[in-house]
């Protein structure tokens, strides 16, 4: 049998030299086992449920070397292209690589560690053992698998409990011409003491027009009566695949805070797995998927009422123009124990173009009876009576559709705390909008 | 006086079913003229059709706007030339501001005539000052367009929209309806601020009531799809005594035959 | 009339519900009689066992049967159509609205058996039908297959309404014995205006999959799918529908209500697909779920998939117990707690059962 992705598998020994770490046996044993899992099963088809919308055949028609020439060093051109966040904390990958010039993470507060994976596997091996492949795992596991067995940078966040952290963190993920026909095998861990509190801002920029794949995982863990702000924009390379997974644990009274927007890519998938592993949590999972020309942008999310008394709150909004596709999957689970749940979730999806196409599954799994469950989903154009309505005073159709586009999406910013990340957000939509015009415009 | 509008013999169907059969009526400049009739009978079938609406097919007729050919235009054109309709259900836009909106309306109307754009600090002021002549609160004005907005509300937020963008043709429907009594007065004031040599309001409405504030020229009625009956201000006090039976009647003989029973 | 119901055993109470309706009576797959037919007749309705209809009117089986769900569509339905021994068959000609309800009554008596029945029913340009499905099955300890499968055709400005009332043995209270109930129910708008309306009430059977579908072709076609669930005990429905807008100005509704008490799962899974032709498209869909008891499941897995701009599809689903708003309301009023429970109950499936032919027995 010929399975996809079996290409790796042939190739797995050769690259296992180049990863970090080689001297940890746990290490070793943790990725050969992780290898192991995917090379058994390969990626997964149209026939996994959790795939169901998502076709990998591009992506798997050719292998992507994982990215270890140490390429790192940041082009001159560069900087123009990071978001502007102030007083940041940042921390620069390019083309996969640490990259120590942009960053920006020296003068840290007491009790917050930002390192590369790469240090981190250095200088403090245990953090590292205790926190990495958890048991938080998604449906299906093939990347995370593959992930695990490759990754070779990344960053790792600790904050110690109570720590309140004023700057946003800024995780900056840079990928250039000179990283074509490579993968980026991601991780990045956040660990979030009890009762600390912070922001961090997670962005992919692709600058060229090559193709290249990033996998990423990010590992979270936000422990009793944390506060954690994590927003992400994904703006790759229109030739790039992004393969994304977020698993957090969220414990007792905790708030996770997650805002994704995608906007960039050929075909990318932000999946996010929050477990919601005590009372009292407060989770939030928003975003938005601005899809023009031909990308396959996939959102799939699973929240996981674990234990009784906690509330998730879910919006996800796509835009889909010219010839693109969206897919929404959100899954909602609530285990018998989770008595008291409260989750609630919307989808909303508006179609541009007439060889757009929207696909949504949102999905309730209920094991316990006191609970307030509800979703919502739609899929229209823009509203024939609105767009008359601003045109019969004078707007033209150009203008009154995107005003009316820019509405649709608009006011999901206004739930983000942090000024500077919000504005950084609403620059790139802004400018996802100003491509839109004339192409988005129809008779 | 010129003709500012003129329809002749107009036919317009909406999803295959005829709504206006023949609808001739010209306002000339300086008129402010009325419209009633019975509900369902095609009043805002026409101010839609005035407006440029989209999904209704004008299949006969034409529409002459300052001798111009109206029917060519796109809405934004025909706004942009003078012609406001407000609406008898003004629509709901979350996330988009009242504020915001009028101004990229203005402008557009401002670029169209060759004049200036206002910037944000020359709208507020006018803006200001015509809300204060609607006694609009200002918070509406920052609000999402029309949302959460009650029914009196709206209409006057329809008005202060005329007042801004200063019409040459001000289609009004049922601008009345859903207003009490104080509301009537400051919004009929706003509508006879319109009123010059150079201007017209068509007025569509089921009451009396607006016609005492803002007394019409003349009285046109509706039935049918067709204008069956024209006359002076006392029309609209007959019509409000002996309903419109009596002149259903007068319906074209062709049209009466085909037409559906009428229940009372 | 009622007499063959007596020799055949069936209970009294399911006698008089039938009484008035023109039935064809399905045991264990075997058409055994068809009242009315006569009468039926006058109008030019045919309503008769499948196997009669391929006897006599070879021409109409031969064009419609397998034309919506095609021999090798699912397991269930190749299996069916291998071995299906019965069913009934209805063909409404042009322009006839039938003159009474009829209905088909499916009794599977022998033990550890299958019940294969295949139902066709044909409305030509104009004409209307409403029927009704009816089963039951007598306890046994052992598990039997019912797959069936219902094809429908609906042509210009025609409209079906397809009704079932399944009770069949769901198993007792361990989850013992109890009919699987594998349905492939599909119907096909294939004309202009076309309508077709499957109503649902499923209070029975061990395990149900089942999702009656309709096919939306001709322009401005309807489908709608109203739906009242309940599962207790060990029993699992796992119901829903699909709705694939082909032609233009289609419309779709679908209200589903779901209980779920005991140790049951109860799951809606339902796909709303809207194809690139589908102009101005609409549907929209509503599902509810109560849970009575904290060891049940209730679970909603739609799938919307929209290929056209102009489209609207709209879904909304929650799933809560019943609230306390609700009860305090209801004790307001003199109801104990359990009536109360009941009352809520009640009122979420009445949406559909009003739209049922007979009232089904309670
Ligand atoms: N989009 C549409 N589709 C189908 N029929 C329509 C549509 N719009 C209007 N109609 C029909 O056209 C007729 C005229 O409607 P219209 O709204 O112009 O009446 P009206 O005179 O303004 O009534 P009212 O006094 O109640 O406001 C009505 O029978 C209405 O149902
Ligand atoms: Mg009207």
């Amino acid at each position: 049998m010929t399975q996809i992705g079996s290409a790796y598998i042939e190739r797995y020994p050769e690259w296992q030299n180049g990863l970090p770490g080689r001297n940890l046996a746990w290490l070793s044993e943790l990725r050969a086992d992780a290898f192991a899992r995917f090379a058994e099963r390969g990626f997964p088809t149209r026939k996994t449920e959790a795939w169901k919308y998502t076709n990998l055949a591009p992506l798997a028609k050719d292998v992507f070397a994982p990215q270890t020439a140490a390429s790192g060093k940041m082009p001159a051109t560069v900087p123009a292209h990071i978001p502007d966040l102030g007083t940041a904390h940042r921390i620069v990958f390019v083309n996969g690589r640490a990259e120590s010039d942009g960053s920006t993470h020296n003068a840290l507060p007491k009790g917050v560690r930002l390192m590369t994976l790469g240090e981190a596997l250095k200088e403090a091996p245990d953090l590292i053992a205790d926190h990495l492949a958890t048991d938080n795992k998604p449906e299906e596991p093939a990347f995370l698998d593959m992930n695990t067995a490759l990754m070779t940078e990344g960053a790792v966040l600790t904050i110690e409990p109570g720590v309140e952290l004023e700057a946003p963190v800024h995780l900056f993920f840079l990928t250039t011409d000179a990283a074509a026909r490579s993968a980026m095998h991601l991780r990045n861990l956040i660990m979030a003491g009890k009762g600390s509190a912070a922001t961090v801002f997670e962005s992919y920029l692709g600058t060229g027009k090559a193709e290249y794949w990033t996998n990423v995982v990010t590992e979270i863990r936000v422990e009793e009566k944390a506060r954690l702000h994590h927003h992400k924009l994904q703006s790759e390379g229109e030739a790039a695949y992004h393969i994304a997974m977020t698993l957090t644990k969220i414990e007792d009274h905790a708030t996770y805070d997650s805002f994704a927007m995608s906007l960039g890519g050929s075909l990318a998938r932000n999946e996010i797995r929050a477990l919601l592993d005590g009372s009292g949590i407060d989770c939030r999972l928003n975003g938005i998927n601005l899809a023009r020309q031909r990308p396959h942008l996939d959102t799939t999310t699973t929240i996981d009422h674990a234990k009784p008394g906690s509330t998730c709150n879910e919006t996800y909004k796509s835009v889909v123009g010219d010839h693109a596709e969206t897919v929404f999957q959100g899954k909602i689970i609530v285990r018998p124990d989770a008595q008291k749940t409260a989750a609630h979730q919307l989808n909303r999806n508006l179609l541009l173009s007439d060889e757009a196409q929207a696909n949504t599954k949102p999905e309730l799994r209920i094991h316990a009876d006191d609970v307030q469950c509800s979703h919502g989903a739609t899929v229209s154009e823009l509203d024939e009576q609105a767009l008359f309505y601003l045109r019969s005073r004078g707007l033209s159709e150009n203008a009154a559709r995107s005003l009316l586009t820019e509405a649709f999406v608009t006011e999901m910013l206004d739930d983000i705390e942090n000024i500077s990340i919000r504005e950084a957000l609403r620059h790139a939509m802004a400018d996802w909008l100003a491509g839109l015009s004339g192409t988005g415009g129809q008779a | 006086m010129p003709n500012l509008l003129e329809i002749q013999n107009l036919h317009v169907t909406v999803e295959d079913k005829e709504i206006l059969r023949g609808l001739t009526l010209t306002v000339p400049a300086g008129e402010a003229h009325a419209v009633m009739g019975p509900n369902g009978s095609g009043k805002s079938t026409l101010a839609h059709v005035l407006a440029g609406r989209p999904g209704y097919e004008v299949t006969k007729g034409d529409i002459r706007f300052r001798g111009k050919n109206l029917l060519e235009m796109a809405p934004e054109v025909r706004a942009r030339e003078g012609v406001f309709l407000g609406l008898q259900y003004p629509v709901e836009i979350p996330g988009v501001s009242n504020m915001y909106f009028l101004k990229a309306a203005l402008n557009a109307l401002r670029t169209h005539r060759g004049e200036q754009e206002l910037d944000a600090v020359e709208f507020l002021k006018i803006a200001r000052e015509k809300a204060t002549l609607l006694e609009i609160d200002e918070n509406l004005l920052q609000r999402g367009v029309n949302v959460g907005f009650s029914g009196g509300e709206k209409k006057r937020n329809e008005i202060f929209q005329m007042a801004l963008l200063d019409p040459t043709l001000a289609v009004l429907d049922e601008t009345d309806s859903g207003l009490d009594i104080d509301a009537l007065k400051v919004v009929a004031n706003g509508i006879n601020a319109l009123r010059s040599p150079e201007r017209a309001i068509l007025m569509i409405t089921h009451y009396q009531r607006l016609l005492e504030y803002i007394v019409p020229d003349k009285v046109h009625v509706l039935s049918d799809g067709q204008i069956v009956e024209t006359g002076g201000k006392e029309l609209a006090l007959e019509l409000e005594k002996t309903g419109y039976a009596t002149f259903e009647k007068k319906r074209a003989p062709d049209v009466a035959a085909s037409a559906p029973a009428q229940s009372a | 009339m009622l007499s063959t119901f007596e020799k055949l055993g069936i209970p009294l109470k399911e006698q008089e519900a039938l009484a008035g309706v023109a039935v064809d009576a399905v045991f264990d797959s075997i058409s055994v009689a068809t009242t009315y037919k006569e009468k039926l007749a006058e109008v030019g309705v045919i309503f008769c066992p499948m196997s009669e209809a391929v006897a006599n009117h070879p021409e109409l089986v031969k064009k419609y049967l397998g034309s919506v769900v095609p021999y090798s569509d699912n397991f269930f339905a190749t299996l069916n159509s291998a071995v299906f021994s019965d069913g009934s068959f209805v063909y409404v000609p042009e322009g006839v609205r039938c003159p009474m309800e009829l209905s088909t009554y499916f009794r599977i008596n022998a033990a550890k058996t299958g019940q294969f029945e295949r139902t066709l029913i044909v409305a030509e340009k104009g004409s209307y039908v409403s029927y009704l499905e009816g089963c039951t099955a007598p306890m046994r300890d052992e598990n039997q297959l019912h797959a069936a499968v219902v094809e429908l055709v609906a042509m210009d400005d025609a409209e079906i309404k397809y009704s079932t009332v399944q009770n069949w043995y769901p198993g007792d209270k361990d989850g013992k014995g109890g009919i699987y109930n594998f349905v492939t129910k599909r119907g096909a708008c294939r004309g202009r205006n076309s309508k077709i309306s499957w109503t649902q009430v499923e209070t029975g059977s061990a395990i149900t999959w089942k999702y009656p579908s309709c096919i939306l072709q001709g322009d401005n076609s309807v489908g709608e799918f109203y739906s009242v669930a309940t599962t207790s005990n060990h029993q699992q429905a796992d119901t829903g529908t699909k709705m694939i807008h082909i032609g233009k100005n289609t419309r779709s509704t679908i209200i589903s209500k779901g209980i779920s008490a005991g140790q049951s799962q109860n799951t809606y899974r339902g796909l709303v697909k809207i194809l690139g032709g589908a102009a101005n498209a609409r549907n929209y869909t509503q599902c509810d779920s109560l849970l009575l008891g904290d060891r049940c499941g209730a679970h909603t897995v739609p799938y919307i998939e929209s290929r056209n701009r102009t489209a609207h599809v709209e879904h909304e689903a929650t799933t809560s117990k019943i609230s306390e708003d609700q009860l305090f309301y209801c004790n307001q009023r003199g109801l104990s707690q359990e009536d109360a429970v009941s009352t809520s109950a009640r009122k979420s499936s009445r949406n559909c059962r009003s739209s049922l032919p007979l009232r089904p027995r309670n």
